[in-house]
């Protein structure tokens, strides 16, 4: 098919390989190894966007990942739409759908472009001095509009179809770039026989050699000692070579994070690679070697589709083998701009060259394009273009040292290549933190001082010259590796070395003049100048201010001259203004690869218990605690969570429940110093507990406050079964390990976690005895002999078991601890054995109800890190004669032991039994009094009970306990209820029903 | 992400660590015989400073033990690894005054 700006020859494209994708719905022919700019380029399209603020028509400006304009969304199928895609780094392949971005209705007819009308009005801080006043149009009217416009591209809706990898590394040298600086660094390193890795963002390696089809290097062509050097490479053990892998943050301790695109270039992916691939790599040396990116010119209307940067204009005919225009006009202010004017005449192209810099100041490649048979016009500026949707011709005019301007001319073209100089890519550099310098024979910022173990070479050195790369790369390479081999090599010269320019010379009123700095968010000259007129000094906040560099731009084509104007308007010197901050990512990252496989099920790790499969198989509805699965209620047909629950509370108090508790943190305290340590930890004694003999712990930390609780048994002198919470097992081991380990490792005591060694089995109820009785034996199970807060080992159906008679029902209760591999065998026997009796499978929502009806406390939710022991009514657990354990002195704080206004655990009765409160509800004394009222407390725990028929609620309240039998006001979500303060206990007030 | 020397394991990746924050607050032994003033010192001030800090440390998901390290807050380098209850050998003095 017709691509009439392909050239007949040259490129690295496959000719015997033509592809076809669609732009903006129409089909784009192009071939094997072009990118997607490269083929519409090939097709005469260079309008392929509209810009972020102003809606002007944007073109593509480069060839590489410094692309600051042409942004479109590419569709690879469905849920495989990406938004914000650099046309210049997306490789074309059959079956991709692109799309321009940020216009409406269409690329061609843009609504929006009025906003390129009002431009005065969208200057610097236009946001900030505009949605100021009313207040009240805060959240209806400017919130809404600023959302509307704010953010580039549409984010995909549906979920991401792809798997994406992760890998983790480690190398002694990894080398950042594969152009000629990185290419000689991994020869160098690689022959150390070091482990090495690497990557380059392209395609192929190769970086500058890819489009410099004249150049030699040791008196053969580029091309070849590329393909020898690859060769070499490649059949190394010791060096891993990535291609299309960007290191995109650099990392403390030379922790360097890549991203891998694995299979988008496929136009079938196989189904088994994954999209992208996260390399995490560790690497003992860095080499930096990622290069320069070219700075656009600054003039009026620079950005018109059809200007780009000089190299990439080089970048489109050399590799790609396509011409930007039949017309060329190069604008520079430096050499290396005549190497792409040379080729792009070599390929038959029309080419005039404007210089600013004057003629005396130019070297000997005037002379050669000159001979080439080109027009050259040094001491030239440029102050405009023509054409709107591209380019078609650009207004120079001679400029003197002085600066005046001469006479306008109008140089009809239908491509301009600019070139203002290079800006060595420091970013990896700056985000290993290490120091620049300025350098003021390159005007660019380049490493000076490194925190971390790397080095740069090549241009990201500000070293342009191609044998100089070799060797300076080579050199790198070698002492990375711990060798301090050095090399020269031959090549051509490379026509370096350039005049810095901050805004071409005009003779328009400069404040008239919409001349672009930063394409991505349209970000002229003048407001820059305007940001330091308003008194914005630091370049950090005129890179907020004015939104310079941010996006995927992040500094690449902008940062200089935003740099050198704001220096200019300051008059400092341009490393007093300094530069801004380089963060990762250095280009655009999918979430995808950050995400990597931790998605679903992998996303956080799910616990389960041995009953888990047990309860599922009988309806169960599960609620998570922490990482476990824990059943939640068992409906039976025609249930809801109500139904099923007053059921399950009920048959626990008549009959008998059983309830899986493995979930519970077990810590086992073993050592001769066991005792001493747990009084230690605990508010309670435990020198005096029998063993054989349990006791409800509580834990404190340092400040005074609860940090968790459980019954903890005694197994014999030596040896504890502690238990905690579900969600604070691995907590309480850490707190207990802190202190053993680091304030009494004189003690001798070994803490061993066997949360799930131990598989809890919770029996509770009038008929809990008569169920295990005829599977239990060694236990005499006997009220007398085997009394509540016991433990018996014993065996259970013939399993090993510690037997506890504990109860957090309040009912008569057993927890039958048996190792986790017995557990579902064990529960299935007692299962059917308590099948006369009524047995009844119950779930975490029936444990809370029973436990509230008895007034226990859940940590977490009775207290929340601010509640002493006393505050809930638990002053009587602590030890009477201890003289220190975790948390004593602070019970002795003057705020702790204040008299009045701590806030205490009572009960709520509400005025209306059927009214169950909120949880988290705030309580109120008065609910007339002024706003803001003060408030009293929350509740913090609040059910319906069957078994109280009536609401029950738990709650602290401010002095709580002095109020009993006072009403007080609780919120709802359509005003105050009433209810009455009492005892926190609503069942079995007296406690028999335990001791049965 | 740092790279921590545990001394019982090796190098091996932050994730694997807990700081414990700053080290050298040894628990009074008579915690009752200190004043409210002494008491909330202990408890609740700390350093915050830019350059060297000696720091508690973790390793809770390897051999779960603690020891102590001097890391500089500036560079986030780490100057010493010491066990718990020894003093650093390196003096506490910033290496990235410049």
């Amino acid at each position: 098919m017709a691509q009439p700006f392909r050239l007949s020859r040259g490129g690295r494209i496959d000719r015997s390989r033509p592809i076809v994708f669609e732009f903006n719905g129409k089909p784009i022919h192009g071939y094997q190894g072009d990118t997607v700019a490269s083929a519409l380029i090939a097709n005469g399209i260079h309008h392929v966007g509209r810009s972020f603020k102003y809606h002007r028509p944007r073109g593509i400006l480069s060839h590489g990942p410094d692309e600051p304009s042409a942004l479109l969304s590419v569709d690879r199928g469905p849920g495989r739409v990406d938004p914000n895609n650099r046309a210049s780094v997306v490789e074309a392949r059959s079956g991709l759908r692109t799309h321009s971005q940020n216009h409406w209705p269409s690329l061609e007819y843009d609504i929006g472009a009025v906003n390129d009308l009002l431009s005065p009005v969208f200057v610097a801080g236009f946001y900030y001095k505009t949605f100021m006043w009313p207040r009240k149009f805060w959240d209806k009217v400017y919130e809404p509009f600023i959302r509307a416009a704010a953010g580039l591209g549409k984010a995909p809706t549906q979920a991401d179809p792809d798997r994406y990898a992760n890998r983790h590394a480690h190398c002694d040298v990894l080398i950042v770039g594969a152009g000629p600086a990185g290419l000689a660094a991994a020869l160098a390193a690689a022959k150390t026989g070091k482990r090495v890795i690497l990557a380059d963002e392209g395609p192929e390696p190769g970086g500058s050699l890819l489009h410099d089809p004249n150049a030699e290097i040791d008196g053969r062509p580029a091309a070849s000692w590329l393909e020898e050097t690859l060769a070499d490479l490649d059949g190394r053990e010791n060096v891993i070579l990535l291609s299309r892998t960007t290191a995109f943050g650099y990392y403390n301790h030379n922790h360097v994070a890549l991203a891998e695109r694995v299979t988008d270039h496929l136009p079938t992916a196989s189904g088994q690679a994954p999209r992208e691939r996260l390399w995490q790599v560790r690497a003992g040396e860095v080499v930096l070697a990622g290069g320069a990116h070219e700075r656009p010119l600054v003039f009026a209307d620079n950005d018109r589709p059809g200007i780009l940067l000089a190299e990439s204009v080089r970048v489109f005919l050399n590799r790609y083998g396509v011409a930007p225009g039949r017309t060329l006009v190069f604008a520079t202010s430096g050499a290396s701009a005549y190497t792409a004017a040379l080729e792009a005449k070599q390929a038959g192209l029309a080419v005039t060259i404007v210089d600013l810099r004057l003629e005396a100041d130019c070297g000997p490649e005037v002379a050669r394009l000159r001979q080439a048979g080109c027009e050259v016009l040094t001491g030239h500026t440029v102050v405009g273009s023509k054409g709107r949707k591209r380019v078609t011709g650009l207004i120079v005019a001679p400029v003197g040292s002085d600066g005046r301007c001469g006479g306008r001319r109008v140089l009809p073209c239908d491509a301009v290549g600019m070139s203002g100089g290079w800006t060595p890519a420091v970013h990896l550099f700056s985000q290993s933190r290490g120091k620049l310098r300025y350098d003021d024979r390159l005007d660019a910022f380049v490493p000076n001082i490194s925190a971390q173990s790397e080095r740069s070479a090549g241009a990201s050195k500000g070293t342009y010259d191609l044998a100089d790369c070799l060797a300076e790369g080579f050199a790198a390479g070698a002492a990375a590796a711990g060798s301090d081999e050095r090399r020269t090599f031959s090549a051509t010269p490379t026509l370096t070395g350039f005049q810095p320019v901050r805004v071409m010379p005009t003779d328009d009123d400069p404040k008239k003049v919409r001349a672009f700095i930063d394409f991505q968010n349209d970000v002229t000259a003048k407001d820059i100048k305007l940001a330091v007129r308003e008194g914005f000094q630091s370049i950090e906040h005129v890179k907020r201010y004015t939104t310079t560099g941010m996006a995927t731009d992040q500094g690449k084509t902008s940062n200089m001259n935003a740099l050198g104007i704001v220096a200019g308007q300051l008059d400092k010197p341009l490393p007093a203004v300094g530069t801004t901050t380089f963060r990762p990512p250095y280009t655009p990252v999918t979430f995808g690869a950050l995400v990597g496989p931790a998605r679903h099920a992998l996303f956080d790790p799910i616990r389960t218990t041995p009953i888990h499969g047990w309860a599922q198989s009988h309806g169960a509805t599960f609620e998570n605690v922490a990482l476990w699965r824990r059943a939640w209620y068992f409906p039976k047909p025609g249930e809801d969570l109500h139904a099923a629950v007053a059921r399950e509370c009920k048959a626990v108090r008549e009959h008998v429940g059983i309830f899986d508790a493995s979930t519970l943190g077990k810590i086992e305290v073993v050592g001769p110093d066991a005792a001493e340590f747990m009084n230690r930890m605990y508010v309670n004694p435990w020198a005096k507990l029998a063993n054989g003999r349990c006791r409800y712990g509580l834990m404190l930390k340092e400040d005074g406050y609860i940090l968790d609780d459980g019954v903890v048994a005694r197994v014999s002198d030596t040896c504890f079964h502690v238990t905690t919470t579900t969600g604070g097992a691995a907590r309480v081991l850490a707190h207990m390990e802190d202190y053993l380990q680091t304030e009494w490792p004189d003690l001798q005591v070994f803490l061993t976690s066997t949360t799930e060694q131990w598989a809890v089995i919770a029996l509770q109820g009038p008929k809990a005895r008569q169920v295990i009785e005829p599977l239990v034996e060694g236990i005499d199970l006997s009220p007398q002999a085997f009394p509540h807060m016991a433990m018996r080992t014993g065996t259970i159906c013939g399993v090993p078991t510690r037997l506890f008679r504990v109860s957090f029902t309040g009912e008569l209760g057993f927890e039958i601890n048996v190792p986790t591999d017995h557990a579902l065998a064990v529960w299935e026997a007692i299962f059917a054995a308590g099948q006369p009796h009524g047995i009844t499978p119950y779930g975490t929502e029936t444990m809370h109800v029973l436990r509230a009806e008895k007034g226990y406390i859940i940590v977490g939710q009775e207290t929340d890190g601010t509640v002493t022991p006393d505050d809930v009514g638990l002053a009587g657990m602590i030890a009477k004669t201890k003289t220190d354990f975790v948390g004593k002195r602070s019970l002795a704080r003057p705020d702790v032991i204040a008299t009045t206004g701590r806030k205490q655990l009572i009960g709520l009765i509400t005025e209306d039994p059927k009214t169950v409160l909120d949880e988290g509800a705030q309580i109120v004394a008065d609910p007339n009094q002024p706003i803001p009222m003060r408030m009293l407390g929350h509740v913090t725990s609040s059910y319906w009970s069957p078994n109280c028929n009536r609401s029950i609620a738990l709650a602290l309240v401010a002095d709580g306990r002095s109020l009993m039998g006072r009403t007080l006001h609780i919120t709802t979500p359509d005003g105050f209820t009433r209810a009455t303060v009492s005892e926190p206990v609503f069942f079995d007030t007296t406690g028999e029903r335990v001791n049965a | 992400m740092l790279l921590i020397a545990c001394p019982h394991c090796g190098n091996r990746p932050e994730t694997e660590f807990r700081c414990g924050g700053q080290a050298h607050i040894a628990r009074p032994e008579a915690p009752s015989a200190q004043s409210d003033e002494a008491w909330a010192e202990y408890l609740f001030v700390r350093k915050n400073p830019r350059g060297v800090h000696a720091e508690r440390w973790c390793h809770v998901h390897g051999c779960g033990r603690w020891f102590n390290a001097l890391r500089d807050t500036v560079s986030d380098r780490f100057i010493e690894i010491y066990p718990m209850g020894a003093q650093p050998i390196s003096e506490l003095q910033s290496e990235a005054r410049a």
